[in-house]
């Protein structure tokens, strides 16, 4: 029988050596390297929740700073008869966008009751000025976020700077940098942050910054000095160093990107945490001030009105909701992408 | 030990000396007196208001004056209810605030490690999915969008619960919900990644060939050593709670010290202002200090040493 291994017969011709040229090279790589940001780019896109977040931010940001170029209404142009209007898009006939609101029990058409012609639609409604509540969210989302962004920017820079600093350095440098770190930390973020933009005259963007940066960057700076602290003593470093490379140079060629997954990281959430904190402030009265608006100011707003209207509320909260979650879930994979091994 | 407490101590001083230092100074630099209807009073009415807070002393004077106070126990008096005393403010207004934070802390890590726990266990299935979503929703919707919308919709809506107030358990309810949303999501989130960690070591492989039920395992192995991190969040979730009960606080009118502090700031009361932000300080670094005791006591892989990490 064939498949009975006793029986199996070997001729001498049964075997011949294989031509090395013309078989495939092992040693070559089939696939293109890839580099670091390819590597994690990959990996970053293989993750469905954070690439649908970072479309989402995409699409936010281009809403937020380019929006006004397609949607042409000044988000502070005040019509006081048209004030209070509910959300009204022209052909949907959904309640809550149709124009018509529940008054004392029966369906009324807002838009007529205030006499506006019926040309007049406000996408997302008017607040209490009769100010477009869609332009007002999106002048408020571009505040937010550039108050995020250029306070989280600052935060960045004193941080690593200071991490690096500390890191390198060592020793009495170090364990002064370190105390300085612990005493700002053990103050409620919160706190400090009311006192910064209490003493900064209460309002405007540079104070609600100024606020922010002041008090964000410890946890960067701290991440950013164990880093240090661990690669200081490789030997690519002790090859710069007796290269003769000068102390800046390693850490602005050496250091810096090797740093760089735990710097955009921490970044991930760093913003998040600056847009809440802004949204925070603003709401209970001590950050941005009208005419500006910022998505903690509509929301503070809205809920004024939050019984009758409830729709003034509810869109910037969602926004706000929607750009937390969206960072949040992409900071997470981020992590994974930057560091596979990392344990979640 | 006892020469890294001592050492503690001294920086929680110094700590608390410089909040107090910078605190005092920011508000010198501000404009606002308690005068009320300045341009009615005549001078000597103005002199001697101002000089029953003080302030017709020179500014270092002032400093001292308050620095010395605090180590009596004195912050000043409040200028938005003159003659009160800042301490005594504060003192009063405590109870609402300790009792929601403390029933918010409860809630929400209990309710966040078994959250977390599901999560772990289930690794990977629609359960983690729907705690993992929980939790991150918990960090995403702000403390004062879900006060509202727990005000509006299980109060007055469904008039489950007090709108707002306080007289009475049934009124720390939602504002209890409203700030344990944030300790919940951030213990659920720790506890996870912990966890799954834990439950991939040997010992719980051990734990499982010698048959142990699914129960016992998590019970006695994994969650008793995920939760000895878990002390490390005392000082965050303090600081969290800290945040939450300045707005929710407000929403709900519970007379605390976040509404006072919001109020106080929005009057321009400075000594009250810096009376509370002494406290909070004062109460985050007692916490934190009280955190690495806790941890070395019941870690005995960390060592609490006098020098310097």
């Amino acid at each position: 029988m064939a498949d009975n291994p006793e029986n199996i017969e070997i001729k001498p011709g049964d075997f011949a050596p294989l031509d090395k040229q013309a078989g495939p090279d092992k040693e070559k790589i089939a696939a293109p390297s890839l580099t670091f940001g390819q590597d994690v780019w990959r990996r970053l896109k293989s993750n469905k929740t954070a690439f649908t977040s970072f479309i989402v931010l995409v699409l936010l940001f281009l809403m937020a700073f380019g929006g006004q170029a397609l949607y042409h209404h000044d988000p502070n142009a005040q019509s006081p008869k048209y004030a209070n209007l509910p959300p009204k898009i022209p052909g949907v006939n959904i309640h809550g966008l149709n124009g018509h609101i529940n008054q004392s029990g029966k369906d009324v058409d807002a838009y007529a009751q205030a006499g506006a012609s019926s040309k007049v639609h406000y996408v997302l409604g008017t607040d209490y000025l009769g100010r477009d509540l869609f332009a007002r969210i999106m002048y408020g989302t571009r505040i937010s976020l550039e108050i995020a962004l250029i306070a989280t920017l600052i935060d960045l820079t004193i941080g690593v700077g200071f991490g690096i600093l500390s890191g390198w350095k060592g020793g009495r440098v170090d364990l002064f940098m370190q105390r300085i770190i612990e005493i700002l930390s053990s103050v409620p973020s919160l706190v400090v942050m009311v006192l910064m933009a209490t003493a900064f005259q209460k309002t405007g963007m540079a104070s609600i910054i100024a606020a922010l940066a002041l008090i964000n960057w410890t946890t960067m700076a701290r991440l950013t000095r164990a880093q240090t602290l661990q690669l200081k003593n490789q030997d690519f470093i002790l090859a710069a160093r007796t290269l003769g490379e000068s102390a800046p140079k390693i850490a602005w060629k050496h250091l810096l990107p090797n740093l760089s997954s735990v710097i955009i990281i921490q970044t991930m959430f760093t913003i998040p945490n600056a847009i809440f904190f802004e949204a925070f402030l603003s709401y209970i009265g001590i950050g941005i001030s009208s005419p500006q608006a910022s998505l903690g100011t509509l929301i503070s707003d809205g809920q004024k009105n939050f019984q009758f209207l409830p729709y003034q509320m509810w869109y910037p909260a969602i926004v706000l909701i929607i750009l937390m979650l969206a960072f949040n879930l992409l900071g997470d994979g981020m992590r994974d992408a930057f560091d596979p091994k990392s344990k979640r | 030990m006892r020469k890294y407490l001592l050492k503690r101590i001294f920086y929680l001083f110094l700590t608390l000396f410089i909040v107090a230092t910078v605190t005092f100074f920011l508000m010198k630099l501000m404009p606002g007196t308690p005068l009320q209807n300045e341009a009615k009073l005549t001078a000597s009415e103005k002199a001697s208001i101002l000089a029953q807070y003080g302030l017709d002393k020179p500014v270092w004077l002032q400093y001292f004056i308050y620095i010395g106070g605090i180590f009596k126990g004195s912050l000043g008096l409040s200028f938005q209810f003159s003659d009160q005393a800042v301490s005594y403010l504060i003192g009063s207004r405590m109870g609402p605030s300790m009792q929601l934070g403390g029933q918010a802390l409860l809630v929400g890590v209990v309710l966040g490690i078994i959250l977390g726990a599901i999560g772990a266990i289930r690794k990977d299935t629609w359960a983690d999915r729907v705690a993992t979503i929980l939790s991150i929703l918990g960090i995403a919707v702000p403390s004062f969008v879900l006060a509202i919308l727990l005000q509006y919709y299980l109060g007055l809506k469904l008039g489950l619960f007090p709108v707002a107030g306080w007289s009475g358990f049934s009124y720390t309810i939602l504002p209890t919900l409203a700030l344990a949303a944030s300790p919940l999501a951030e213990t659920a989130r720790f506890i996870r990644t912990d966890m799954v960690d834990v439950l991939s070591s040997d010992y719980i492989e051990l734990a499982k060939a010698k048959g142990l039920s699914k129960f016992g395992i998590v019970y006695h192995h994994a969650l008793r050593n995920s939760l000895i991190p878990m002390v490390t969040l005392i000082g965050p979730l303090a600081a969290a709670l800290m945040t939450g009960s300045m707005v929710v606080e407000n929403i709900f009118s519970v007379p605390g010290i976040g509404e006072q502090f919001v109020k106080s700031i929005l009057v321009n009361d400075y000594p009250t202002i810096m009376g509370v932000t002494i406290f909070y300080s004062a109460l985050l670094c007692l916490l934190l200090l009280l955190t690495d005791i806790i941890y070395g006591i019941i870690d005995p892989r960390i060592r609490l040493s006098g020098n310097g990490d």
